[in-house]
């Protein structure tokens, strides 16, 4: 009985632990960001990594879940004859919340993985270490970049997403179906506001810097988790957690924004 | 790759997104930087219940204006309606704003109907004439006590 209790206490301040490493990796990158020197070419290429890179993917799954939107949406307005609904139905839902939370789960497949892949094997392979030895802070030069890509990508990928999206409803609802074009416009128009567009951004910009966070975090730190001591193992059995852990973040805190605006 | 065509590739995608943005800010999230020429009236209604900010003003069926705000008098328990009418839009002093429904689940918007009245109401006038939300519940309620009561 005792033996058990430890063990799950000893899981719980496990986790304790990991949460707090991360934040504190946040609140100790964010201070080196603000002390010069400042670069600026890094963040750039973090960002073509994160965002430009996943343009093709994001506009594939926003046509496709903007069309599968549209056709699920029509055959249950059809019912209640009420088709004119279509464009409101499609873009709210898209703009507050599909766009967000699937261009964050994109990036976190796309972008997250590679990102703890490569700080988890520049752990093991001591190119950390290195740094750390040649005075060079690892956590501004690797990390910093990467969270201001990241903060700097999702929101813009969200918003590519979101007018993908609008258009492969259109495109269903409009070209293949004949619903009007006044009234799926300009029921976008009238339904959707500035406070849900100002929602989605904000949502986004929130995904971008846990996903990012969490995923920077699982590499660097990898040598301080269970996994870290098996080598390559270790380095993929961070990357699922990564993914896993952020996905997880990604939605729960998808709910607490709504719950809470 | 080299620099400049990572750095090409990366504005190309910023100004993607941002354009894209600004579509939705601007042409569906009806964000407006120079406020439409118009002029504000106010309306006191017994109940404007599902009336919000934002909601259309229509005469004759076509859009002249938005609600632009709403406050409580607690002295004479009714609801204050800031109506912003566009510039063009004349509003007679006899005119009445009624709160209607589009369809029957639709939203609610104010109308307005022109009176007979040849003078008209400038900016900061109370429109005078009033008719509230109507709530379908109540109607049935009242249709009910009232036949119970006769019985």
């Amino acid at each position: 009985m005792r033996a058990a209790l430890e063990k799950l206490g000893a899981v719980v301040l496990g986790w304790l632990e990991h949460t707090g490493r991360t934040f504190n990796l946040l609140l100790l990158v964010t201070v080196e960001l603000l002390q010069p020197p400042y670069r600026f070419y890094p963040v750039v290429r973090q960002m073509y990594f994160i965002g430009a890179r996943s343009l093709t993917l994001i506009v594939v799954s926003g046509l496709t879940i903007g069309m599968v939107l549209g056709l699920q949406f029509y055959n249950i307005l059809q019912r209640f004859g009420s088709v004119d609904l279509l464009g409101a139905g499609v873009s709210l839902s898209v703009i507050r919340e599909l766009g967000p939370v699937m261009t964050a789960l994109m990036v976190v497949g796309r972008a997250g993985s590679s990102i703890t892949a490569e700080l988890g094997i520049m752990r093991i392979t001591e190119q950390i270490d290195a740094m750390d030895c040649m005075a060079i802070s690892p956590s501004k030069y690797l990390i910093g970049p990467k969270l201001l890509a990241g903060l700097l990508s999702v929101p813009l990928l969200t918003m590519v997403f979101d007018f993908v999206a609008l258009f492969g409803g259109y495109f269903v609802g409009v070209v293949m179906f004949g619903v009007a074009e006044g009234s799926y416009v300009n029921g976008m128009i009238d339904t959707v506001e500035w406070s849900d567009v100002r929602i989605g951004l904000e949502k986004s910009l929130i995904f971008g810097l846990l996903v990012t966070l969490i995923c920077c975090a699982e590499g660097f730190y990898m040598h301080l988790t269970k996994a870290g001591s098996q080598g390559a193992e270790g380095v993929s059995s961070v990357t699922t957690d990564a993914v896993v852990l952020s996905s997880i973040a990604v939605l729960y805190s998808d709910f607490l924004i709504e719950a809470l605006f | 790759m080299d620099k400049l065509n990572i750095q090409l590739v990366t504005g190309i995608f910023v100004l993607l997104g941002i354009a894209t943005f600004t579509y939705q800010a601007v042409s569906i999230g009806g964000v407006s930087f120079s406020e439409q020429a118009g002029y504000t009236l106010t309306a006191r209604f017994d109940s404007i219940s599902g009336l919000r900010e934002g909601a259309v003003i229509e005469a004759a069926g076509v859009r002249v204006g938005t609600v632009s705000g709403i406050s409580f008098d607690p002295d004479n328990y009714q609801a204050i309606v800031s109506l912003r009418v566009n510039e063009g839009v004349p509003v007679s002093e006899d005119a009445t704003a009624s709160i209607r429904t589009q369809g029957i689940i639709g939203e609610k918007f104010v109308k307005l109907s022109q009176g007979g009245f040849p003078d008209m109401l400038g900016d900061g006038d109370e429109i005078a004439a009033t008719e509230s939300a109507i709530s379908l519940e109540e109607l049935v309620g009242q249709y009910i006590f009232q036949s119970d009561a006769a019985q």
